[in-house]
């Protein structure tokens, strides 16, 4: 159990993202779950790139164990990709605002059905 | 080395920032559809090639896989990669007057930014033979999708493209988490690595959860039922153009990832008899064939209707892929082909009569056919073929799909094709009735004239090809058989 | 190449070219119009050219495309279908004269839509009549359903509109959702959809089912107007009448019950119905069908609704004869379907004369008026004979081996059917006559002869004296059909 607390921890930060992302009304709020739960899924890239007693990758003869650098050079990718969904999320919202004047979705809904 | 894979990429992805550089609209758009023609270009130069030699691999910067990126082409992507190039060239032809219309003057170079960079990472998503360049590919092209929505005139174009990014990316994320497992559990992100290695392990239950947050996110992509949400909404308040564009092209590049997966990663033996996924998927295609045709037969909106039988005739091909038989596979990769063409013809048809009505309420087109005969002309060709009308590009796959099913003595979801085919012919048949046969409406009395030539002839030429790919099919069926010889011989 | 094998593609390909010659030359009326009838001229050339070698008995084929191998859009002529197709082409030249004097006498828009349409309805008749397999006759059968659509609508009016959508949802239902399965059940079972003398089931399907896909077939067929699919038919009857005239008495119904006999003789095969009995149930239907449609066609005060009905009643005689599936039943069932389309052409010719003559449209109003015009009531009383059965007219024949089939297979109570509702032909036919004649105008300012157009009275004569020769010629005719292939 101990053993993937790692683990644990990625599922327990993935579905507090999933919950924010849908259960929140406020806009801005769901943009944040979003970033919870993609950070949660960089987490579990980057542990388990890990190697016990590993240290950083470094091509020296000094070291023979190392932890596997590839997933965090994916996950540098995926973070650059996160960063400009939430942008453009946000960019959005941004706008939505301008034009609704609300950024709460219940608002948004309610003025959208008033006016077909 | 034969150059012309990184060639198909690096095209729109290098043309794409420099025609955000352009200022004057013309230039722009005159960058943006050479570069596309471009593409086409590439993409039959591929086609010939892959029919003499079946895979094509490219090493990107000469690194040998696995630890290099390959690109790999063989005749499941080479008919993609046509597919989308074909559409999307006849589409930004078209796009220009439509877009003056529709978007605002200074946005109009980042528009054509944004088109050649989905179609980039729409070519990348195609061409990748890397499993996590597949998310990175994926991740772009929803990123230029979610920005061309927006450009939408109506406000709700942005709530519409909110609620799809939301959506998008969490099941971009899934897929994510899905490769991830799978580097954890092989070692490798190659895709022909990976099916390698992958047998070996088909009891592991890491795999068998990598393959469920798999199917989970591509059904998002694809907007399978019940996870259709994000689809009626951003084809219909997206400029034109971008509903034509998309959905020819989105869902079936989500089609392909889903086929690629299911048989060219985790394999035919995996998906189809350790994990039984055709027990989640047939349900699901079944209940968005229904719905979705359903749905579309009380529409008001002309582009909700399409948007909704898209969502129907995608669930069409995941049947197929659910079936996994070599006919309904056929069916299905045909079918990814034929309603590709069928679907942008409709919505660059529609493109017509927004562009000189101003609207694609059912209410304000109606008589439009009065003023514009061949617009309507061409909808209607194309109209049938989705219905799926023998001598139609739609009836071919119809035919196929129906075949598979009897051939294990299903009748009850034959019943269900038939009755979908019915529901088909009802939401064709109201738009053709308010178009053709209603009373001109104010809208189409004050501005309905005759669409500008340059739309007007993509629109006619994709119609065309609707009949012409259902009378020779000798092409995509051919096409499709060495797919589906691949899909299912490429596992042990 | 000889003319024979490529004359069945001509017989589609002319309506359709004169179709498209007809609208390439929308404002010259005079050539349009022109076009028209030397197209039908050239269309009756063609059929006649097939002649020969049907009776040959060679079977030409012509594959146009195969989309997917094993089935291929594919032309064969056989003898029931070359007789449909001849009656179609004969009696299009009388109604394109026809149609082009009521419609300029009328007053009616959009001549070129409607030349269009009904050149296209044609061609997608002679397709029907020369399919060679269940796919293309179902191409054919659909496309005659959407080239009519706008003729039934033409007027335009609310009323118009409300038939056309009637018109359209129950023949585009009944053919998707009974034909369509139909037919994929009969490829389902026997792996092949081309019709074959002697059917193509019989050793494939289980008897226990063959009720039930017969019921789908002859539902599916919802042109044949079996009720209760038969409300289209009325609500059609808002079109022009030349149009009422060629596709409701002619082309559309009877492409209906063509296709039935079609299927019966060359899918179900005759012999695997009759052993296992699968048409009874059917036949009932039939028998209802045209009981209950005479008598209601006694009820309608409008002439082209009394008319509507009465082709109700008539098609069933049709699907009856060929349930029967005994040889005569077949035989009579296609005799019939001549002798009731070129009796119930010249009914609505005089029905359409009347109209554009005096506006006229109740039977109620009619009184007297067969003194003014002698011709157009002379001819409808020829055709009224033919329908009701009597010699010397052309429905004679048919109704004699309708019947003596029906005796013939023991179906006793069938007999009675076809008998007593000839009885009922009389009486909802000849009162008209008879009151045209012989009961006193109700607006006595003119006396004297005072006919409709040139135009429209010399083709209903034309179609009456085809009624007499249909009789005359009755031999010729049953020798021919007796080239059905049975078995």
């Amino acid at each position: 159990m101990s053993a993937y607390f790692n683990y644990w921890a990625v599922f327990a930060l993935m579905l507090l993202g999933l919950y924010a992302t849908i259960a929140s009304d406020n806009l801005v709020k769901k943009v944040v779950g979003l970033n919870i739960f993609q950070t949660s899924v960089f987490f579990l890239f980057i542990t388990m790139g890990k190697v016990g007693g590993g240290t950083a990758p470094i091509a020296d003869s000094q070291y023979t164990l190392y932890s596997n650098p590839l997933p965090h050079v994916l996950i540098l990718t995926a973070i650059v990709v996160s960063v400009a969904t939430t942008a453009l999320a946000l960019a959005l919202v941004i706008r939505i605002r301008e034009s609704y004047s609300s950024i709460e979705e219940s608002d948004i809904q309610a003025e959208d059905e008033a006016q077909p | 080395m034969n150059q012309w894979p990184v060639i198909q990429i690096l095209l729109p992805l290098i043309a794409a920032p420099l025609c955000a550089l352009v200022t004057r609209e013309k230039f722009a758009w005159a960058l943006a559809a050479i570069i596309t023609w471009g593409a086409l270009v590439v993409a039959i130069v591929l086609n010939s090639q892959v029919l003499e030699q079946s895979p094509i691999s490219y090493q990107l910067g000469g690194w040998a896989p696995p630890w290099g990126i390959e690109l790999r082409i063989d005749s499941l992507n080479a008919m993609l990669l046509l597919l989308i190039t074909g559409i999307a060239a006849v589409v930004i032809t078209a796009a220009r007057e439509s877009i003056r219309k529709e978007i605002d003057e200074e946005k109009i170079p980042l528009y054509y930014t944004a088109y050649l960079l989905l179609l980039a990472s729409m070519i990348g998503i195609c061409i990748t033979g890397d499993a996590f360049n597949v998310f990175v590919f994926l991740e772009i092209s929803s990123l230029s999708t979610y920005a061309l929505i927006a450009m939408g005139r109506d406000r709700r174009a942005l709530i519409a493209t909110f609620r799809y990014l939301i959506m998008g990316t969490i099941g971009a994320t899934f897929i994510l988490i899905s490769i991830g497992l799978l580097y954890q559990l092989t070692g490798t992100l190659n895709m022909a690595d990976l099916a390698e290695r992958l047998p070996a392990l088909h009891g592991n239950r890491v795999m068998q959860a990598a393959f469920g947050f798999f199917i989970l996110g591509v059904s998002i992509k694809v907007a399978l039922y019940p996870l259709h949400y994000w689809l009626p909404n951003g084809y219909t308040y997206a400029p034109s153009v971008v509903s034509a564009f998309l959905a020819g092209t989105a869902t079936k590049v989500s089609l392909y990832v889903m086929l690629r997966f299911i048989f060219g990663i985790f394999g035919v033996d995996f998906s189809f008899e350790v994990i039984q996924v055709q027990h989640v998927l047939m349900p699901m295609a079944v209940a968005g064939i229904l719905v979705g045709s359903m749905a579309a037969i009380y529409q008001d909106d002309i582009k909700r209707v399409l948007a909704y039988s898209s969502v129907a005739q995608l669930s069409y091909i995941v049947l197929g892929i659910s079936i996994a038989s070599e006919t309904s596979l056929t069916a299905s990769v045909v079918h990814i082909f034929n309603h590709g063409l069928v679907k942008s013809a409709l919505f660059l048809c529609v493109a017509a009569m927004v562009y000189s009505v101003g609207s694609s309420k059912l209410e304000d087109l109606s008589g439009a056919a009065k003023r514009m005969p061949w617009t309507v002309a061409a909808f209607a060709v194309a109209g049938i073929s989705l219905v799926g009308v023998p001598l139609t590009a739609g009836f071919i796959t119809k035919w196929y799909l129906i075949l598979a099913v009897i051939e294990y003595g299903w009748w009850p979801l034959a019943m269900v094709l038939v009755i979908s085919s019915l529901m088909a012919v009802a939401y064709v048949w109201r738009v053709l009735d308010y178009l053709w046969f209603k009373p001109m409406s104010e809208k189409v009395a004050a501005h309905g004239a005759r669409p500008p030539r340059t739309i007007l002839i993509p629109a006619a030429l994709l119609s065309f090809t609707c009949i012409y790919f259902g009378i020779d099919t000798g092409v995509t069926l051919g096409a499709a058989d060495r797919v589906v010889q691949a899909l299912l011989g490429a596992t042990p | 190449m000889t003319i024979e094998s490529i004359a069945p593609a001509l017989l589609i390909a002319v309506p359709v070219f004169v179709a498209l010659l007809g609208a390439a030359n929308m404002s010259r009326a005079n050539v349009r119009d022109g076009v028209s009838i030397v197209g039908t001229i050239l269309t009756l050339i063609c059929t006649i050219v097939l002649y020969p070698a049907t009776l040959r008995g060679e079977n030409l084929d012509w594959v146009l495309l195969a989309p997917i191998e094993d089935i291929a859009i594919r032309l064969t002529v056989e003898p029931l279908g070359l007789l449909f197709a001849t009656v179609a082409a004969v009696l299009w030249i009388p109604t394109t004269l026809y149609a082009i004097g009521y419609m300029r006498k009328n007053k009616e828009e959009h001549h070129t839509q409607f030349f269009f349409c009904f050149a296209v309805s044609i061609g997608a008749t002679m397709g029907i009549a020369l399919a060679g397999n269940l796919l293309t006759l179902f191409i054919f059968y659909e496309m005659l359903t959407l080239a009519t659509y706008p003729l039934v609508t033409h007027k335009g009016t609310e009323d118009a509109q409300r038939g056309g959508r009637t018109y359209l949802s129950l023949l585009l239902t009944t053919s998707i959702g009974f034909l369509l399965p139909a037919i994929i059940i009969t490829w389902g079972v026997t792996g092949t959809l081309d019709f074959k003398a002697g059917g193509i089931l019989q050793g494939n399907l289980d008897p226990v089912y063959l009720p039930w896909l017969v019921a789908l077939f002859a539902f599916g067929v919802g042109k044949a107007a079996l009720m209760p699919f038969h409300r289209w038919l009325p609500g059609a009857m808002v079109a022009p009448t030349p149009v009422s005239a060629l596709l409701h008495a002619v082309a559309v119904v009877k492409a209906g019950v063509f296709t039935i006999t079609k299927v019966v003789v060359y899918v179900i095969g005759v012999d695997f119905l009759a052993e296992t009995g699968a048409g009874e149930a059917m036949m009932w239907v039939a028998a209802f069908t045209l009981t209950a449609a005479s008598i209601i066609a006694m009820r309608q005060d409008n002439l082209k609704a009394r008319l509507a009905y009465s082709t109700i009643g008539q098609l069933s005689y049709v699907v009856l004869g060929a349930m029967l599936a005994v040889a005569a039943g077949v035989y009579g069932a296609a005799m019939h379907i001549v002798m009731h389309a070129v009796g119930k052409i010249t009914l609505f010719f005089c029905a359409g004369a009347i109209y554009v003559h005096t506006k006229k449209t109740k039977i109620s109003e009619l009184n007297g008026l067969g003194r003014k015009m002698p011709f157009t009531f002379g001819a409808f009383f020829v055709a009224a004979l033919c329908i009701i059965g009597l010699p010397p007219l052309g429905g004679a024949w048919s109704k004699w081996f309708l019947i003596t089939a029906s005796f013939d297979t023991g179906h006793w109570i069938m007999a009675a059917v076809l008998i007593i509702s000839s009885l009922l032909n009389i009486a909802y036919l000849l009162p008209i006559v008879a009151n045209g004649f012989f009961r006193p105008s109700e607006d006595n300012e003119k006396q004297g002869i005072d006919e409709a157009p040139l135009m429209m009275v010399i083709p209903l004569c034309v179609t009456a004296s085809m009624c007499l020769l249909a009789f005359l010629f009755g031999d010729a005719i049953y020798s021919f059909v007796q080239l059905i292939p049975l078995r």
